[in-house]
Parts: structure tokens; sequence; C-alpha cells
């Protein structure tokens, strides 16, 4: 069964503290990896590959440039998953 | 029947017995970088983990810098340059389609006898001259190998370009691999993946810069395409070269990738899952990304700096442009 959004936001919430030490409660669907999070572009790629490997997903690198926000990649991954 | 044929003799194991590096007078900074891009010493701190890197001087060659290294490398190894019978240079930034770097590096030696080539496998290019120089010692071919890696990058650099013109540094290291009565360089785990060709490359062919009049062609890279390669594609090749090797990450006393850039070391010593008592070659942050010379760089700086010791395990990674790779572990000279 695919994960819920609320499972799939944990799950990057966790990923997004590994890599960059930012509490998971600020990882919230409306802020924007670049401006809010302050997520360099080798971060979100070692992010996306760790959330590939999570949700058992495959996100191109073109497609990575459309996820600005962290809502934008939840529903990605849902739908991806589904 | 014909006549049988006499096969080659080869030393029953071979290893590196020294090795020396040659790093520019010349030390450009972050700032003096800035000078041409939109960046800043953090920014470029923080994406690359570079402070400074070596430029050669505008009339000091691949040829010259090879020479150098490759001059202290036959010292250490306590051999004199007419005992080289071959010289391999790893390069891209030889400026001339031919004759090789390797040849006039041979000749000004005084190697006057050795067999004489480049290789071209970007920065994987000194592990495939490891790789190459240990199966010509064993198959009998040659004695006594120079394997070189040296880069010019600055010529091939576009400085106004701010997504590469921080990263690339010039300089040369050289390793003499000869003989030896124990096994001292593990067999080579190598490969391409030519579905990434324009993944780094040079920005035109000669021929369209003859006949289509573009810019002189530096080198540029799909930064994040790469990076994502780097650490998720090549950390499962450098398990398998332990594997062959019979040892386990627990072994090593170091491990010295290529210098592509501190987030790509880092994240790789994160996926191999690194002891932390191994310590890892971060030359990086005041050489650049030199390519081809990185390796044997950051090996005589950490045998220098005392890191690890002569006689240690290290794990040695190559990745590149191609796409090209190849990881092997050696006893350290």
């Amino acid at each position: 069964m695919a994960a819920s959004e609320q499972e799939i936001l944990e799950g990057l919430a966790e990923i997004v503290n590994e890599e960059t030490g930012i509490p998971t409660s600020d990882v919230q669907p409306d802020k924007s990896f670049t401006d809010d999070l302050d997520i360099d572009s080798l971060s979100m790629m070692t992010i996306v590959v760790n959330a590939e490997e999570k949700f058992g997903v495959r996100i191109p690198d073109d497609d990575v440039k459309g996820l600005s926000t962290v809502g934008d990649a939840v529903s990605y991954i849902q739908k991806a998953s589904s | 029947m014909s006549a049988a044929l006499t096969a080659p003799q080869g030393a029953a194991h071979a290893r590196i017995l020294g090795v020396g590096g040659y790093r520019p007078s010349r030390v450009v900074t972050n700032a003096e970088i800035c000078e041409r891009i939109d960046s800043s010493d953090e920014w470029i701190r923080e994406r690359s983990g570079i402070e400074s890197r070596r430029w050669a001087a505008p009339d000091e060659t691949v040829i010259d810098m090879s020479l150098a290294a490759a001059g202290k490398a036959i010292a250490q190894a306590g051999l004199q340059p007419e005992q080289v019978s071959a010289i391999i240079v790893a390069t891209v930034t030889h400026p001339l389609q031919t004759p090789s770097a390797a040849a006039a590096v041979a000749h000004r030696l005084g190697a006057t006898d050795a067999a004489a080539f480049d290789v071209s496998a970007a920065c994987a290019g000194f592990c495939y001259g490891v790789a190459m120089a240990n199966d010509m010692v064993r198959g009998g071919s040659a004695e006594h190998v120079v394997v070189i890696g040296c880069e010019k990058l600055s010529d091939f650099t576009d400085s106004y370009d701010r997504t590469t013109a921080f990263i690339f540094g010039d300089g040369a290291g050289a390793v003499v691999i000869g003989p030896s009565d124990e096994p001292g360089i593990s067999a080579t785990v190598w490969g391409s993946d030519g579905s990434q060709y324009d993944a780094i490359t040079q920005r035109a062919s000669w021929i369209d810069v003859r006949d289509h009049n573009v810019e002189f062609p530096t080198l540029t890279m799909q930064g994040q395409k790469v990076f994502r390669w780097a650490v998720w594609q090549m950390a499962p090749v450098a398990k398998r070269a332990l594997e062959v090797a019979g040892i386990t990450a627990d072994d090593l006393d170091a491990f010295i990738p290529h210098q592509a850039n501190m987030r790509i070391v880092d994240a790789m010593v994160k996926t191999l899952k690194l002891p932390e008592h191994v310590p890892v070659a971060r030359d990086i942050r005041e050489t650049g990304n030199t390519s081809a010379a990185s390796i044997p760089l950051a090996m005589e700086r950490m045998l220098e700096a005392g890191e690890v010791k002569s006689g240690g395990l290290a794990l040695l990674i190559g990745f590149g442009a191609g796409l090209v790779y190849a990881a092997q572990v050696v006893r350290l000279p």
C-alpha cells in the first residue's frame, strides 16, 4: 500500500533533518527548499536520492527542478508511488 | 608446426615504490576567482570545500609539471631514470593531439628507451594508469613503470562560468610501480558509462573550432548529474574494490578518492560507512580539483603530513568524464 501524505511528509522531514540538521518540525508543506529551508543544490540531490530509496520512486534530475516546496515533493512522491 | 614463441616472464607481484607531487607556485584564492564570476568565498567553500587552488605559469606545460613529479617519485623509489621501462601520463589537458606528453617526459627525464604514451580517462586516469602498470610489471612487458597524473586545467576552464570556474586547479602527481615479493596492488574494479558522455565534456570539438568559428572549447559539467552519479554509483564500486582485494573497510589505513568536490568526498564516506579511524584525503581544500593529478597529490600530502604511514593500505577511486571510473587498493610507498 502506498504511503499517505502525512507519512511521506514525516519520512521526508527525517531525510532533510539527517542531511541538514533542520528540525523535522520546520519541514512543512508550504516551505520552499531554497528560500525557507536554505537547502543548496547538492544537499537537494542527497535528499532526492535518499527519498528515492526510502519511498521506492524514481525522481529524474529534470523533475527535481520543479520541486520548489516540501509540498511539491510530497505530492510528487505520492503520485509516483501510487 | 611453426616455431614456438617465448612467453614473457613477469614479476610475481607489483607495488608502488615511490610517489612525488608537483604544485605550481601560484596560489589562486576564491576572492581572485570571484573577480570574474558573481559568487563569494563563502558560497564556493560551502559548495565545494575549496579555499584556494594552484595555477601553473603561462609558460609552464603539462610536460614540465609531469617531469617535476616524476623526478621526485623516481628518486623516492631509489631508481635512476634509465631504469624506467615505461611512462604513462594520464591527462586531458596536454594541448597537442599528437605527440604524447609521455614521449617528451621520457626524453627529458633521461629514460631514453622507455615506452611512453598518454591515457585519456579524465579524473579516473591515474587509477587506470596504476591498473595498467600493475599488469605490465606482472605480465613482463615492463620492469619499472612511472604513472603520472598531470593537468593544466586552468587552460581549459571558462573563468566566467560560475558553475565551474572555482573548481579546477593545476598540478602533477606521479608514482613508480615495480616488482614486489608481496601483492602491493589489488585487482582494479573499472568501467565506463558512455550514456552520460555529455555530463562532463569539452564544449566543442577542434573541428567545430576550425569549421564553425566557435570559441576556444573549455570544459563544461552538469554538476548535479555528476554529483548524483559520483556519490551513489561510485560507493558500490569502492566496496567491490575492497572485496576483490580481500579486505574490509576496517583494514584500511587511508581512503584517497579523486578530489572532485569536498561534498562528494563527504557523501561517499557516509555512503561507504567508512570507519572513523580511517583518514580521508581532503587535499581539495588547497588544491582544487586537479583531475588525474588529484589522487597522487593527495597521497603524497597524506604521507608527508604523517596522516598515514608508508606500507599502509589505501583505497583509491577515480571517476570522471566519459563517464569512466576505476578503484583499487594499494600498499603505500
